[in-house]
């Protein structure tokens, strides 16, 4: 990993007396797909709320393209945990929801979505509204809206954890299938083990609270990749580290 | 079209969801016109409701003519305060300690007895319209503003967080997110408080007018005549039906996508 797009260094972040995040380091690659994985409560979330300016940093850099962040330019798509549409928007209104915000038309923004709907099997729902589609279908809309958007890099907030298991195994190949298209450059946050090492090329292994990296795992498998042994190996690693390394039990 | 029913299949559904209805409320009515009919209970204390309706019947003219200043008042008085509750709660919800300053205020003016407040009011402004109008307005209020204050706290946490990662300011995710948020709770408040307005506006009428229901039954009332007063009620809760339809079928056609839910999913 040469030059790093989004590096973060020593990110330290307290609630009162609640430390959620201690000194943690990171940093992602241009093209690359990079997953934080560790336990609920370890302050995934707080890092992507860092990163698009709900919340600010006690201490640390965040830089993107070695340039610190600006509060009011940030480079990326966010997709939030559960799919977050507006029940009261057609599906293709919710795709163009972050180019409204960035003051495109709505009938500009309509013809830059429409043609990427088949791509995002969404092909003849554009005026169906979210209560209509199912969940599989909700989440390909949400992350046709992240990317649509157009900025340097997506951040993707356990986008999958909402689904059933099946639904989940076959978005998760689908993502990858768009990924290797389109080489986004990524961030995800992630409960999931399997779902890390399937999908990523580096796997930071984050600690329960106070989270830090207790490892930095990278996945040289080919893709597509399939569950398997050689994804079966890294995630039994993956699963003895986070199991062993002692927890505060409150 | 995925959505659009074929209108006979609607109008069936329509029957099916009315007929108990039409059953509860003319089972009533076959009650009481068998108690006033058999009882001998004089139509001075109880009227038959087919008294009542016939007596009505003679009367509509008056009846009719004493009508539309109350609808003009419930109108008027429920569009007032409408608009009231939507700018004080999009000031409270910008400025959060606004809310601390003015809630107490408007809880209290809830406190007031209508009993005392309608003639005081009366004597202030008169026999006009103006008294009519602040009655309504008093006791719609509330209810208009509590239901969109709790509208906008009902916006879903990822939504607010995915709109503000967008770079969206603070207004434009009021526009893009809490405000459509809030419209169930609108629609819920509105179909609380227009049943309010009808009877705020007649017991406005009540304290003090040239015209309208509640002038009208306190006439009725004096003369002895418990068949017009209630004639006076069953327009007054025709009157009421009709508003509260009307709100209906308002959150039908700004909120199509409630009556689709589950449907068609692929």
């Amino acid at each position: 990993m040469s030059a790093a797009r989004l590096e973060l260094r020593g990110i330290a972040k307290a609630f009162g007396d609640l430390q959620v995040l201690g000194e943690l380091s990171i940093a992602v690659g241009k093209g690359e797909f990079v997953s934080i994985l560790g336990p609920s409560g370890s302050g995934k979330s707080t890092i992507f709320k860092l990163l698009t300016g709900a919340l600010l940093p006690d201490a640390g850099a965040m830089l993107f393209d070695g340039a610190p962040l600006q509060p009011d330019h940030r480079p990326f798509a966010f997709m939030p945990q559960r799919d977050a549409l507006m029940d009261w928007r057609r599906i293709i209104d919710n795709t163009t929801l972050g180019l409204e915000v960035q003051g495109i038309g709505r009938m500009a923004a309509r013809r830059r979505v429409a043609p990427l709907f088949a791509e995002f099997g969404l092909a003849g729902f554009e005026q169906h509204y979210p209560a209509q589609l199912s969940g599989g279908m909700r989440q390909r809309a949400a992350l046709l809206r992240t990317v649509v958007q157009d900025k340097d890099m997506l951040l993707l907030d356990e986008p999958f954890g909402a689904l059933d298991a099946l639904t989940r195994a076959d978005m998760q190949r689908w993502l990858e299938t768009m990924w290797s298209r389109h080489g986004w450059t990524s961030l995800l946050v992630t409960h999931d083990v399997r779902e890390a090492v399937l999908l990523s090329d580096r796997i930071y292994v984050l600690s329960a609270r106070p989270g830090r990296i207790i490892a930095e795992v990278a996945v040289p498998l080919s893709r597509p990749r399939r569950t398997g042994a050689a994804v079966a190996a890294i995630e039994a690693g993956i699963l003895d580290l986070l199991l062993s390394t002692p927890t505060q039990r409150t | 079209m995925p959505f659009i029913r074929p209108v006979a299949a609607r109008a069936a559904t329509a029957f099916s969801r009315l007929w108990p209805a039409v059953l509860s409320v003319g089972g009533l009515f076959l009650l009481w016109e068998a108690y006033a009919q058999f009882s001998g209970i004089p139509p001075t204390t109880l009227p038959a409701p087919s008294r009542v309706l016939a007596q009505g019947a003679l009367h509509s003219q008056a009846l009719w003519d004493n009508t539309l200043p109350t609808i003009t008042a419930t109108v008027l008085g429920f569009a007032c305060s409408v608009s009231a509750a939507f700018v004080f709660s999009v000031l409270i919800d910008f400025f959060r300690p606004l809310r601390r300053a003015l809630l107490p205020v408007f809880v209290i003016s809830q406190t007031l007895p209508m009993i005392a407040i309608a003639p005081l009011v009366v004597l202030w402004f008169g026999f006009g319209l103006t008294p009519k109008i602040m009655l309504v307005a008093l006791v719609t209020f509330f209810p208009m503003l509590i239901a969109l204050l709790q509208g906008y706290a009902s916006t879903a946490d990822e939504i607010e967080q995915l709109v503000a990662s967008m770079g969206a300011p603070r207004w434009r995710i009021f526009l893009i997110a809490r405000l459509p948020s809030a419209l169930p709770f609108f629609f819920a408040g509105l179909r609380i408080s227009i049943t309010y307005a009808v009877v705020g506006a007649i017991f406005a009428e009540y304290a003090g007018a040239a015209k309208g229901l509640g002038i009208y039954i306190l006439n009725a009332k004096n003369n002895f005549r418990p068949d017009l007063v209630l004639a006076a009620v069953m327009v007054s809760a025709t009157l009421t039906l009709l508003l509260f339809g009307v709100t209906v079928l308002l959150q039908r056609l700004s909120m199509p996508w409630l009556r689709l839910s589950g449907s068609h999913k692929p």
